[in-house]
């Protein structure tokens, strides 16, 4: 058996399932590591349900990671995969749909048993007949059971044991993709190392068992090498997610700024990472204060905003709606506040670890008055750290604050990340006043920014007071004036408008003219451009312009709108940016592409839409 | 400013109008305060920009604009988690909150149980009148059970909360008690609690002359009412009482009972006990069946919420492995060279 070759891949799509108890979210990091410090570009996508622990072995409780990795950067996780890895029948089951017409299916054996069919609900006891998968690829070693031989005698219990069977389902991955077990190695040894060496020792059997077996059954006909990216620039990188980034972009705005940085949050998914990683970073002096609920979470926030921290809160959809007081609140007192809101399906508690666009106008607009805020929304897991800086910049300089959108999707995601140095980054200077000639006026504004002026407590001679009452343009003190409530509500807008002279001018992907312009928002950015850049290379002509800045539009929009002959506004939403569009360009007109499935978009319906309204002209 | 500073209580009068309507409870607190203000400024070296009064909506909360501290008039019910945020990202501020018992028990009671069980180092003053005056005279979380309102017009039908009670139970490390009149008793208080290291509550008991007048009266409506139908709790002195200081306070059967004030029997407070049995039970005493407690009736010392938090940074800042700035953040864990 010496037939078995290594084939050269440009990129493949590996998808890991199984029951939400079996790991398949740390296997999958981990072969996304694997192949990340290698040199791949990778694109990674957590599909997982809401429940914990969902009952074992149903359709309904399994949990799935999809990496995409390649010789280029991957700005996606991938529509279908090329090799699917499922313990058991309900990880089949639930993940056939995403199977490529050639690809690998990798099952546990051992699972294929009577009681685990019927539970994923399967009526025969032959699952790939039933599923209309007699065409692939399909092996099916017993893992559960090879995995339980393999760590004999280290004295581990039978539960212990069998838990390391995702490890030997990793090493098969390995040898079917020739990346090398050190790194997970590594990470055994520092996870369980010092603390249970039978449990690192376990892990390890188990994985080169995996790996092994392979090669010595010759289970595959071949294996595959995708080779290092080449379009990575040089430097140090390190994989990312969303939520971690964006914890990050905080901490640098804190440390540009030199104002402390303060965290009141409340638990919710999928937000919460952002807290735990900031609760983790005592040693920058970053305080977190985790509420007794979401209002608490935003109000705490602000009083360290009054009290002279750059705070930030966290949080989803529904923890925004208990937030929209609050936030006024802070658009009332011009504190530098920064709310995240990592978007999921809703309405109500809604598709808690689905992703969605669909907050996009109660972030705009979901407050009582005029209440405007800056909206930025970060596009991929890595750039969340640099909106994340730039949101606590505007909210620090501007005295506003700055409503930062994510989605499940770009922060569950990781991806690759040249690691940035901060002397790059843009130095942050808050309106502080530490004294003043004569009286002090708290609502005294910058001529330029329109930003009011940040008097700390503990400065002498400034005291002062605020709220949410109406305040005088100058003193800061209630008034129920007519004009000064006009005067004031124009200041708050004006301040918010001004932002437009300091971002970027809005950018195309692709030519500046064409027949058709793809526009976005947010986390869709790797899809879309991925499906414009697919149609270009066969010379249609399609671009791409996608928006990070919401509120304020940046400068040059209408001019792009202009030049093309259709434009097509593509949302996880039912249209809300579109219609926000047709309210500020009410010239242009706006085809609409709008899915609310709780999954991103896939490259190949986008293109096959985009071709159908090319295909309209 | 130096710490040696002389203050007046005129030194912390804002220059805005007070609003209050004549004859609110809420003026005789608010002299209270700035009195006890200019005696913590001038006795303890805090000067006056390191004061911060937060409140949250109802008569009461408007208490930030009439004294001259730095000031925040936040939105109902979330004064404790606004100052909640203003102390533990500043431990240095002293900080004050002035709110209700609408604010605090009904629309804020969240914020009020966890300030308490944190044991955050803040001052409230919490002034309860037992109605809603602002929005004009609905009932409130501790309105009397029965009292006709607007929003009961055939009497309510629910039981009030006694603060104190849900204070100690949230496991409160200080409690007092005053009513608006006795303005020495408030600032003394006052003082008190902002000594306290810790979440210290000081109820008010405060008249709404428009739309619950007299709602204390009958214990406290004048002097000679209070001596008879109150008890002044002092730490290491007896449970005694009454205008003629003949009655006193014994444990009895599992619960407080009023005696002659000869009984051998009479507790002596105890302020500090850790146990907070006999403090939930004077807190809770009503009239006419008890005397209503006045003065400090629990004060016990534990771990503030801000010291904790400043000690774990002081102490991560101080690891060996410490992380110290935002390159070391980034290049922290797994990374690799291309």
């Amino acid at each position: 058996m010496s037939t078995q070759q290594i084939k050269h891949l440009s990129d493949v799509v590996v998808r890991f399932s199984g029951d939400s108890g079996d790991g398949m979210q740390l296997t999958g990091t981990l072969f996304s590591d694997a192949a990340a410090v290698l040199g791949n570009g990778i694109s990674t996508f957590p599909d997982f349900p809401a429940e914990i622990r969902a009952p074992q072995g149903t359709v309904a409780g399994v949990s799935g990671f999809q990496v995409h990795l390649g010789n280029s950067r991957m700005a996606t996780p991938g529509d279908f995969c090329d090799a699917l890895v499922a313990m058991n029948p309900a990880a089949l089951k639930a993940n056939a749909k995403w199977l490529k017409r050639d690809a690998t299916v990798i099952l546990d054996g051992d699972s294929l048993n009577e009681k685990e069919l019927r539970k994923a609900g399967f009526a025969t006891d032959d699952p790939i007949a039933e599923l209309g998968l007699a065409g692939y690829n399909v092996v099916a070693p017993n893992i559960t059971s090879m995995t339980r031989e393999a760590v004999e005698g280290l004295g581990c219990d039978v539960k212990s044991a069998t838990k390391c069977k995702n490890m030997f389902a990793l090493g098969i991955c390995f040898y079917l993709y020739n990346k090398p077990m050190e790194h997970t190695f590594e990470y055994i040894e520092r996870k369980f190392g010092k603390k249970d060496p039978v449990i690192a020792e376990a892990n390890v059997r188990a994985l080169k068992a995996g790996y092994n077996y392979s090669a010595n059954t010759h289970i595959f006909a071949n294996t595959y090498d995708i080779a290092p990216a080449a379009d990575l620039a040089a430097g140090t990188y390190r994989t990312i997610n969303g939520n971690q980034a964006t914890a990050w972009g905080f901490i640098a705005a804190s440390q540009k700024s030199g104002r402390p940085l303060f965290c009141g949050s409340y638990p919710i998914t999928p937000a919460t990472v952002i807290l735990e990683e900031l609760a983790k970073r005592r040693d920058l002096g970053v305080k977190t204060v985790q509420a007794e609920d979401e209002i608490a979470g935003i109000c705490t926030s602000i009083g360290a905003a009054f009290a002279g921290s750059l705070a930030v809160t966290t949080t989803s959809g529904p923890g925004l709606s208990l937030k929209s007081e609050a936030m006024g609140l802070a658009v009332m007192t011009e504190l530098p506040l920064v709310v995240v809101d990592v978007q999921r399906g809703g309405p109500s508690t809604g598709l808690p670890t689905k992703t969605e666009q669909s907050d996009l106008l109660q972030a705009l607009y979901g407050r009582n008055g005029e209440a405007p805020m800056v909206v930025i929304a970060a596009s991929t897991p890595s750039d969340c750290f640099h909106y994340a800086f730039w949101a606590g910049k505007i909210a620090l300089e501007r005295m506003t604050p700055v409503l930062l959108l994510t989605d499940g999707f770009i922060a569950n995601g990781s991806e690759p990340w040249r690691v940035p140095a901060m002397k790059d980054y843009p130095e942050i200077k808050a309106p502080v006043v530490e004294s003043v000639e004569g009286d002090f006026f708290c609502y005294d504004r910058d001529p330029e920014t329109a930003a009011r002026s940040w008097a700390i407590p503990g400065t002498p001679a400034l005291e002062h007071r605020i709220g949410g009452l109406e305040k005088d343009k100058r003193r800061g003190s209630v008034s129920h004036d007519p004009q000064n409530h006009q005067t004031m509500t124009e200041m708050r807008a004006e301040k918010v408008a001004r932002v437009a002279g300091v971002i970027p001018v809005q950018e195309v992907v692709g030519d500046p003219e064409g027949d058709l312009l793809v526009v976005g928002w947010g986390g869709t950015r790797g899809h879309l451009q991925s499906a414009v850049e697919k149609m270009r290379a066969e010379g249609k002509r399609v671009s791409l312009c996608h928006f990070n800045w919401i509120n304020p539009l940046p400068r040059g929009v209408e001019e792009i709108f202009s030049r093309f002959g259709r434009i097509v506004v593509c949302e996880l939403n039912m249209g809300q940016f579109a219609g926000y569009l047709r309210m500020n360009f009410p010239g242009v007109a706006f085809a609409q592409y709008n899915k609310v499935q709780g999954l991103p978009f896939t490259v190949d319906e986008l293109v096959g839409h985009f071709d159908s309204l090319l295909k309209q002209d | 400013m130096s710490q040696n500073c002389i203050y007046s209580a005129a030194d912390f009068k804002s220059d805005q109008e007070v609003k209050w309507c004549p004859g609110c409870g809420d003026h005789a607190v608010l002299s209270s305060m700035q009195g006890a203000l200019a005696q913590i400024a001038t006795e303890d070296g805090v000067p006056r920009e390191k004061f911060t009064v937060v409140s949250g909506i109802g008569c009461s909360s408007r208490f930030p604009y009439y004294v001259k501290t730095y000031g925040f008039h936040g939105i109902h019910g979330r004064a404790a988690a606004i100052a909640t945020g203003v102390k533990t990202a500043n431990p240095s501020l002293n900080v004050w909150v002035a709110t209700g018992d609408g604010d605090s028990l009904a629309i804020g009671g969240n914020h009020f149980i966890h300030a308490v069980r944190r044991n955050i180092d803040l001052t409230m003053m919490l002034f309860n009148n037992e109605i809603y005056g602002l929005t004009k005279g609905q009932y409130s979380p501790t309105t009397k059970l029965g009292k006709v309102t607007k929003t009961s017009p055939f009497g309510t039908v629910e039981k009030p909360f006694k603060p104190g009670e849900l204070c100690i139970g949230a496991g409160g490390t200080f409690f007092a008690r005053s009513v608006d009149a006795e303005v020495a008793l408030t600032r003394e208080l006052l003082v008190a609690g902002a000594r306290h290291r810790g979440m210290a509550v000081v109820e008010a008991l405060v008249n709404c002359v428009i739309f619950n007048d007299k709602t204390h009266a009958l214990f406290a409506g004048d002097k000679a009412t209070r001596a008879e139908n109150t008890i002044l709790l002092k730490h290491g002195e007896k449970m005694i009482f009454g205008a003629a200081r003949d009655k006193g306070l014994v444990f009895d059967g599992g619960q407080l009972k009023v005696v002659a004030a000869d009984d051998p029997r009479v507790l002596v407070h105890d302020a500090h006990a850790a146990d907070p049995m006999v403090h939930f039970l004077l807190a809770g005493m009503a009239w006419p069946e008890y005397p209503v407690a006045l003065g400090i009736i629990r004060q016990v010392e534990a771990p503030t919420y801000d010291g904790e938090v400043a000690r774990q940074v002081a102490e991560q800042q101080a690891a060996a492995s410490r992380i110290s700035d935002v390159d070391g953040l980034l290049g922290s864990g797994a990374t690799w060279v291309m």
